[in-house]
Protein backbone atom coordinates (compact mmCIF):
# COMPACT_ATOMS: atom_id res chain seq x y z
CA UNK A 1 0.00 0.00 0.00
CA UNK A 2 2.81 2.37 1.00
CA UNK A 3 4.69 1.46 -2.15
CA UNK A 4 1.61 2.00 -4.32
CA UNK A 5 1.02 5.49 -2.89
CA UNK A 6 4.63 6.52 -3.48
CA UNK A 7 4.56 5.23 -7.06
CA UNK A 8 1.28 6.97 -7.93
CA UNK A 9 2.35 10.29 -6.38
CA UNK A 10 5.63 10.09 -8.30
CA UNK A 11 3.69 9.49 -11.50
CA UNK A 12 1.41 12.48 -10.83
CA UNK A 13 4.41 14.72 -10.12
CA UNK A 14 6.18 13.52 -13.26
CA UNK A 15 3.22 14.13 -15.59
CA UNK A 16 2.47 17.46 -13.89
CA UNK A 17 6.01 18.73 -14.31
CA UNK A 18 6.02 17.57 -17.94
CA UNK A 19 2.83 19.59 -18.52
CA UNK A 20 4.35 22.66 -16.84
CA UNK A 21 7.46 22.49 -19.01
CA UNK A 22 5.22 22.01 -22.07
CA UNK A 23 3.29 25.12 -21.14
CA UNK A 24 6.58 26.99 -20.85
CA UNK A 25 7.64 25.79 -24.30
CA UNK A 26 4.24 26.81 -25.62
CA UNK A 27 4.51 30.34 -24.29
CA UNK A 28 7.79 30.66 -26.18
CA UNK A 29 6.73 28.98 -29.42
CA UNK A 30 3.22 30.20 -30.15
CA UNK A 31 2.89 33.13 -32.56
CA UNK A 32 0.64 35.65 -30.81
CA UNK A 33 -0.82 36.68 -27.48
CA UNK A 34 -4.16 34.84 -27.71
CA UNK A 35 -2.58 31.48 -28.54
CA UNK A 36 0.00 31.89 -25.77
CA UNK A 37 -2.91 32.27 -23.39
CA UNK A 38 -3.98 28.69 -24.16
CA UNK A 39 -0.48 27.46 -23.30
CA UNK A 40 -0.71 29.16 -19.91
CA UNK A 41 -4.13 27.51 -19.48
CA UNK A 42 -2.48 24.07 -19.49
CA UNK A 43 -0.10 24.90 -16.67
CA UNK A 44 -2.93 26.46 -14.69
CA UNK A 45 -5.37 23.55 -14.86
CA UNK A 46 -3.90 20.09 -15.25
CA UNK A 47 -0.24 20.94 -14.55
CA UNK A 48 -0.90 22.57 -11.20
CA UNK A 49 -3.66 20.05 -10.46
CA UNK A 50 -1.48 16.98 -10.95
CA UNK A 51 1.44 18.41 -8.97
CA UNK A 52 -0.87 19.30 -6.07
CA UNK A 53 -2.56 15.87 -6.21
CA UNK A 54 0.87 14.26 -6.08
CA UNK A 55 1.70 16.30 -2.99
CA UNK A 56 -1.69 15.39 -1.45
CA UNK A 57 -0.85 11.70 -1.78
CA UNK A 58 2.41 12.32 0.08
CA UNK A 59 0.82 14.31 2.92
CA UNK A 60 0.34 12.59 6.27
CA UNK A 61 -1.46 15.37 8.10
CA UNK A 62 -5.12 16.32 7.63
CA UNK A 63 -4.33 20.05 7.82
CA UNK A 64 -1.68 19.81 5.10
CA UNK A 65 -4.14 17.93 2.91
CA UNK A 66 -6.84 20.57 3.47
CA UNK A 67 -4.43 23.38 2.62
CA UNK A 68 -3.40 21.65 -0.61
CA UNK A 69 -7.08 21.27 -1.55
CA UNK A 70 -7.52 24.99 -0.83
CA UNK A 71 -4.57 25.92 -3.07
CA UNK A 72 -5.99 23.72 -5.83
CA UNK A 73 -9.43 25.35 -5.60
CA UNK A 74 -7.88 28.84 -5.60
CA UNK A 75 -5.78 28.02 -8.67
CA UNK A 76 -8.80 26.64 -10.53
CA UNK A 77 -10.83 29.75 -9.66
CA UNK A 78 -8.08 32.30 -10.36
CA UNK A 79 -6.71 30.91 -13.64
CA UNK A 80 -9.79 31.36 -15.87
CA UNK A 81 -10.63 34.70 -14.28
CA UNK A 82 -7.25 36.28 -15.01
CA UNK A 83 -7.06 34.90 -18.55
CA UNK A 84 -10.58 36.14 -19.30
CA UNK A 85 -9.85 39.62 -17.90
CA UNK A 86 -6.54 39.78 -19.78
CA UNK A 87 -8.10 38.70 -23.09
CA UNK A 88 -10.98 41.12 -22.70
CA UNK A 89 -8.62 44.03 -21.96
CA UNK A 90 -6.42 43.10 -24.93
CA UNK A 91 -9.38 42.88 -27.31
CA UNK A 92 -10.91 46.15 -26.17
CA UNK A 93 -7.58 47.91 -26.61
CA UNK A 94 -7.30 46.81 -30.22
CA UNK A 95 -4.84 43.93 -30.18
CA UNK A 96 -5.89 41.93 -33.23
CA UNK A 97 -5.56 38.14 -33.07
CA UNK A 98 -3.51 36.42 -35.75
CA UNK A 99 -5.81 34.06 -37.62
CA UNK A 100 -4.93 31.50 -40.24
CA UNK A 101 -6.37 31.77 -43.73
CA UNK A 102 -8.85 28.91 -43.92
CA UNK A 103 -10.26 29.90 -40.54
CA UNK A 104 -10.72 33.42 -41.91
CA UNK A 105 -13.06 32.15 -44.60
CA UNK A 106 -15.42 30.80 -41.96
CA UNK A 107 -14.98 33.90 -39.88
CA UNK A 108 -18.30 35.70 -39.67
CA UNK A 109 -17.32 38.07 -36.90
CA UNK A 110 -18.04 41.63 -37.93
CA UNK A 111 -16.19 43.61 -35.37
CA UNK A 112 -16.19 47.36 -35.16
CA UNK A 113 -12.96 48.13 -33.35
CA UNK A 114 -11.01 45.52 -35.23
CA UNK A 115 -10.39 46.42 -38.83
CA UNK A 116 -7.36 44.15 -39.14
CA UNK A 117 -9.38 40.95 -39.55
CA UNK A 118 -11.80 42.49 -42.01
CA UNK A 119 -9.23 44.15 -44.23
CA UNK A 120 -7.17 41.01 -44.57
CA UNK A 121 -10.22 39.02 -45.64
CA UNK A 122 -9.99 38.62 -49.41
CA UNK B 1 -31.43 32.03 6.44
CA UNK B 2 -30.15 28.90 4.68
CA UNK B 3 -27.62 31.07 2.89
CA UNK B 4 -26.36 32.61 6.13
CA UNK B 5 -25.88 29.16 7.65
CA UNK B 6 -24.03 27.90 4.59
CA UNK B 7 -21.75 30.98 4.59
CA UNK B 8 -21.11 30.46 8.33
CA UNK B 9 -20.15 26.82 7.79
CA UNK B 10 -17.83 27.73 4.90
CA UNK B 11 -16.05 30.41 6.90
CA UNK B 12 -15.78 28.16 9.96
CA UNK B 13 -14.21 25.38 7.88
CA UNK B 14 -11.82 27.92 6.35
CA UNK B 15 -10.73 29.13 9.79
CA UNK B 16 -10.38 25.64 11.32
CA UNK B 17 -8.33 24.25 8.43
CA UNK B 18 -6.08 27.30 8.25
CA UNK B 19 -5.32 27.83 11.92
CA UNK B 20 -4.42 24.40 13.30
CA UNK B 21 -4.51 25.68 16.89
CA UNK B 22 -7.57 24.60 18.83
CA UNK B 23 -7.19 26.49 22.11
CA UNK B 24 -10.07 28.43 23.64
CA UNK B 25 -8.62 31.87 22.83
CA UNK B 26 -8.00 31.17 19.14
CA UNK B 27 -11.41 29.54 18.67
CA UNK B 28 -13.21 32.50 20.23
CA UNK B 29 -11.20 34.93 18.08
CA UNK B 30 -12.29 32.88 15.07
CA UNK B 31 -15.93 33.04 16.12
CA UNK B 32 -15.71 36.82 16.53
CA UNK B 33 -14.17 37.28 13.08
CA UNK B 34 -16.74 35.02 11.43
CA UNK B 35 -19.59 36.98 13.00
CA UNK B 36 -17.95 40.24 11.89
CA UNK B 37 -17.67 38.98 8.30
CA UNK B 38 -21.31 37.82 8.38
CA UNK B 39 -22.43 41.29 9.56
CA UNK B 40 -20.40 43.01 6.84
CA UNK B 41 -21.79 40.63 4.19
CA UNK B 42 -25.35 41.38 5.31
CA UNK B 43 -24.66 45.11 5.10
CA UNK B 44 -23.26 44.65 1.58
CA UNK B 45 -26.36 42.60 0.73
CA UNK B 46 -24.45 39.80 -0.95
CA UNK B 47 -25.78 36.83 1.03
CA UNK B 48 -28.33 35.44 -1.40
CA UNK B 49 -29.00 32.83 -4.06
CA UNK B 50 -26.20 34.20 -6.20
CA UNK B 51 -23.25 34.01 -3.82
CA UNK B 52 -24.37 30.76 -2.17
CA UNK B 53 -25.89 28.69 -5.00
CA UNK B 54 -27.27 25.91 -2.80
CA UNK B 55 -29.83 24.80 -5.35
CA UNK B 56 -27.01 23.59 -7.61
CA UNK B 57 -25.56 21.15 -5.08
CA UNK B 58 -27.29 17.88 -6.14
CA UNK B 59 -26.40 17.99 -9.83
CA UNK B 60 -23.10 19.87 -9.85
CA UNK B 61 -20.97 16.86 -8.84
CA UNK B 62 -21.87 14.95 -11.98
CA UNK B 63 -21.10 18.02 -14.06
CA UNK B 64 -17.70 18.40 -12.39
CA UNK B 65 -16.77 14.81 -13.17
CA UNK B 66 -17.70 15.35 -16.81
CA UNK B 67 -15.81 18.67 -16.89
CA UNK B 68 -12.63 17.12 -15.46
CA UNK B 69 -12.74 14.41 -18.14
CA UNK B 70 -13.18 17.12 -20.78
CA UNK B 71 -10.27 19.18 -19.34
CA UNK B 72 -7.94 16.17 -19.47
CA UNK B 73 -8.82 15.49 -23.12
CA UNK B 74 -8.33 19.15 -24.07
CA UNK B 75 -4.97 19.22 -22.25
CA UNK B 76 -3.70 16.25 -24.24
CA UNK B 77 -4.75 17.93 -27.50
CA UNK B 78 -3.10 21.26 -26.66
CA UNK B 79 0.15 19.63 -25.47
CA UNK B 80 0.29 17.64 -28.70
CA UNK B 81 -0.08 20.83 -30.72
CA UNK B 82 2.56 22.64 -28.63
CA UNK B 83 5.11 20.01 -29.57
CA UNK B 84 3.91 19.90 -33.20
CA UNK B 85 4.69 23.59 -33.60
CA UNK B 86 2.96 26.67 -34.87
CA UNK B 87 2.05 25.30 -38.32
CA UNK B 88 -0.39 22.78 -36.88
CA UNK B 89 -2.67 25.23 -35.08
CA UNK B 90 -5.58 27.15 -36.59
CA UNK B 91 -6.58 30.02 -34.28
CA UNK B 92 -10.25 30.91 -34.61
CA UNK B 93 -12.18 33.81 -33.25
CA UNK B 94 -15.95 33.75 -33.38
CA UNK B 95 -19.27 34.44 -31.68
CA UNK B 96 -21.43 31.58 -30.49
CA UNK B 97 -25.03 31.51 -29.32
CA UNK B 98 -25.84 30.22 -25.86
CA UNK B 99 -29.16 28.86 -24.68
CA UNK B 100 -28.91 29.60 -20.94
CA UNK B 101 -31.45 31.97 -19.47
CA UNK B 102 -30.21 32.72 -15.96
CA UNK B 103 -27.07 34.67 -15.09
CA UNK B 104 -25.73 31.73 -13.11
CA UNK B 105 -26.04 29.40 -16.09
CA UNK B 106 -24.26 31.87 -18.37
CA UNK B 107 -21.42 32.32 -15.89
CA UNK B 108 -20.99 28.57 -15.41
CA UNK B 109 -20.90 28.04 -19.18
CA UNK B 110 -18.40 30.86 -19.86
CA UNK B 111 -16.17 29.73 -17.00
CA UNK B 112 -16.23 26.15 -18.23
CA UNK B 113 -15.20 27.33 -21.70
CA UNK B 114 -12.30 29.28 -20.24
CA UNK B 115 -11.25 26.49 -17.88
CA UNK B 116 -10.94 24.06 -20.77
CA UNK B 117 -7.54 24.67 -22.39
CA UNK B 118 -7.77 25.55 -26.05
CA UNK B 119 -10.82 27.78 -25.76
CA UNK B 120 -11.14 31.13 -23.98
CA UNK B 121 -14.38 33.07 -23.55
CA UNK B 122 -13.49 36.71 -24.12
CA UNK B 123 -16.73 38.62 -23.85
CA UNK B 124 -20.34 37.89 -22.91
CA UNK B 125 -23.04 40.09 -24.44
CA UNK B 126 -26.70 39.15 -23.86
CA UNK B 127 -26.86 35.65 -25.29
CA UNK B 128 -23.66 35.55 -27.30
CA UNK B 129 -20.15 34.61 -26.19
CA UNK B 130 -17.05 35.69 -28.13
CA UNK B 131 -14.69 32.72 -28.08
CA UNK B 132 -11.07 32.43 -29.13
CA UNK B 133 -10.11 28.84 -29.91
CA UNK B 134 -6.69 27.39 -30.61
CA UNK B 135 -8.02 24.91 -33.16
CA UNK B 136 -10.99 25.12 -35.48
CA UNK B 137 -11.90 21.59 -34.36
CA UNK B 138 -12.30 22.72 -30.73
CA UNK B 139 -14.67 25.34 -31.96
CA UNK B 140 -16.80 22.85 -33.83
CA UNK B 141 -17.08 20.65 -30.76
CA UNK B 142 -18.28 23.69 -28.80
CA UNK B 143 -20.91 24.41 -31.43
CA UNK B 144 -22.08 20.80 -31.31
CA UNK B 145 -23.46 21.80 -27.92
CA UNK B 146 -22.64 18.97 -25.52
CA UNK B 147 -21.41 21.38 -22.83
CA UNK B 148 -24.26 23.79 -23.51
CA UNK B 149 -26.82 21.04 -22.98
CA UNK B 150 -25.21 19.89 -19.72
CA UNK B 151 -25.08 23.43 -18.29
CA UNK B 152 -28.71 23.99 -19.27
CA UNK B 153 -29.64 20.90 -17.27
CA UNK B 154 -28.06 22.53 -14.20
CA UNK B 155 -30.22 25.62 -14.22
CA UNK B 156 -33.85 25.54 -13.28
CA UNK C 1 10.80 12.90 -7.65
CA UNK C 2 10.04 16.00 -5.59
CA UNK C 3 13.38 17.51 -6.59
CA UNK C 4 12.78 16.67 -10.26
CA UNK C 5 9.39 18.42 -10.12
CA UNK C 6 11.05 21.45 -8.47
CA UNK C 7 13.61 21.62 -11.27
CA UNK C 8 10.84 21.35 -13.90
CA UNK C 9 9.01 24.26 -12.26
CA UNK C 10 12.27 26.24 -12.35
CA UNK C 11 12.56 25.57 -16.09
CA UNK C 12 8.96 26.70 -16.68
CA UNK C 13 9.59 29.88 -14.66
CA UNK C 14 12.75 30.58 -16.66
CA UNK C 15 10.81 30.26 -19.95
CA UNK C 16 8.14 32.61 -18.59
CA UNK C 17 10.83 35.16 -17.74
CA UNK C 18 12.21 34.91 -21.28
CA UNK C 19 8.75 35.64 -22.68
CA UNK C 20 8.35 38.49 -20.22
CA UNK C 21 11.56 40.12 -21.39
CA UNK C 22 11.07 39.42 -25.10
CA UNK C 23 7.29 39.81 -25.31
CA UNK C 24 6.37 42.22 -28.10
CA UNK C 25 3.19 43.57 -26.50
CA UNK C 26 2.33 44.68 -23.00
CA UNK C 27 -0.22 41.85 -22.66
CA UNK C 28 2.42 39.21 -23.31
CA UNK C 29 4.40 40.60 -20.42
CA UNK C 30 1.41 40.62 -18.07
CA UNK C 31 0.63 37.03 -19.11
CA UNK C 32 4.22 36.00 -18.41
CA UNK C 33 4.18 37.67 -15.00
CA UNK C 34 0.91 35.92 -14.16
CA UNK C 35 2.32 32.54 -15.17
CA UNK C 36 5.46 33.25 -13.14
CA UNK C 37 3.25 33.94 -10.12
CA UNK C 38 1.22 30.73 -10.40
CA UNK C 39 4.42 28.74 -10.86
CA UNK C 40 5.82 30.42 -7.73
CA UNK C 41 2.85 29.11 -5.74
CA UNK C 42 3.61 25.57 -6.90
CA UNK C 43 7.32 26.09 -6.20
CA UNK C 44 6.68 27.20 -2.62
CA UNK C 45 4.41 24.20 -2.00
CA UNK C 46 7.00 21.80 -3.44
CA UNK C 47 9.85 23.40 -1.46
CA UNK C 48 7.81 22.97 1.71
CA UNK C 49 7.72 19.23 1.06
CA UNK C 50 11.40 19.04 0.02
CA UNK C 51 12.53 20.77 3.20
CA UNK C 52 9.98 18.99 5.38
CA UNK C 53 8.30 22.18 6.52
CA UNK C 54 4.57 22.15 5.62
CA UNK C 55 4.12 25.65 7.07
CA UNK C 56 5.21 26.91 3.65
CA UNK C 57 1.70 26.09 2.38
CA UNK C 58 0.29 29.11 4.24
CA UNK C 59 2.70 31.32 2.32
CA UNK C 60 1.64 29.61 -0.91
CA UNK C 61 -2.04 30.43 -0.27
CA UNK C 62 -1.15 34.06 0.48
CA UNK C 63 1.00 34.27 -2.64
CA UNK C 64 -1.84 32.94 -4.83
CA UNK C 65 -4.20 35.62 -3.50
CA UNK C 66 -1.64 38.44 -3.87
CA UNK C 67 -0.82 37.35 -7.42
CA UNK C 68 -4.49 37.38 -8.41
CA UNK C 69 -5.12 40.79 -6.88
CA UNK C 70 -2.02 42.31 -8.51
CA UNK C 71 -2.99 41.16 -12.02
CA UNK C 72 -6.56 42.37 -11.58
CA UNK C 73 -5.24 45.64 -10.14
CA UNK C 74 -2.95 46.26 -13.10
CA UNK C 75 -5.76 45.53 -15.55
CA UNK C 76 -8.09 47.98 -13.81
CA UNK C 77 -6.05 50.66 -15.55
CA UNK C 78 -6.50 49.05 -18.95
CA UNK C 79 -8.87 51.74 -20.24
CA UNK C 80 -6.22 54.43 -20.09
CA UNK C 81 -4.29 55.43 -23.17
CA UNK C 82 -1.06 53.79 -22.03
CA UNK C 83 -2.55 50.37 -22.75
CA UNK C 84 -3.65 51.13 -26.33
CA UNK C 85 -2.08 48.65 -28.69
CA UNK C 86 -0.56 50.37 -31.73
CA UNK C 87 0.29 47.79 -34.40
CA UNK C 88 2.79 50.08 -36.07
CA UNK C 89 5.88 48.11 -36.90
CA UNK C 90 5.29 44.54 -35.95
CA UNK C 91 2.77 43.44 -38.56
CA UNK C 92 4.04 44.64 -41.93
CA UNK C 93 3.57 41.20 -43.48
CA UNK C 94 -0.19 41.18 -43.10
CA UNK C 95 -0.63 44.42 -45.04
CA UNK C 96 0.34 42.72 -48.29
CA UNK C 97 -2.92 40.97 -48.92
Amino acid sequence: MEFFIIISSGLCLLIGSFLCVSGGIGIIRFPDFYTRMHAVGITDTLGAGLILIGLMLLSTDLLVFAKLVMILLLTLLIGPTTSHVLAKAALHNGLAPKLNQDALDHNSLDQTGNEETNSSNP
Amino acid sequence: MRHTISLFLTLAAFWLFNSGHYSMLVMSLGLVSIVLVLIICHKMDVVDQESQPLYLTPQILGYFVWLIKEIIQANITVVKHIWLGKESISPTFKKIKISQKTDMGKVIYANSITLTPGTVAIDLVDDEIIVHALLYKDFESLEAGEMDRRVSLLER
Amino acid sequence: MLIAATLAIFVAMFLAVIRGIAGPTLYDRILAVNMFGTKTVLLIALLGFVMGRPEFLDIAILYALINFISVIGVLRYSDTNEFKHTPAKQEPTKKEH
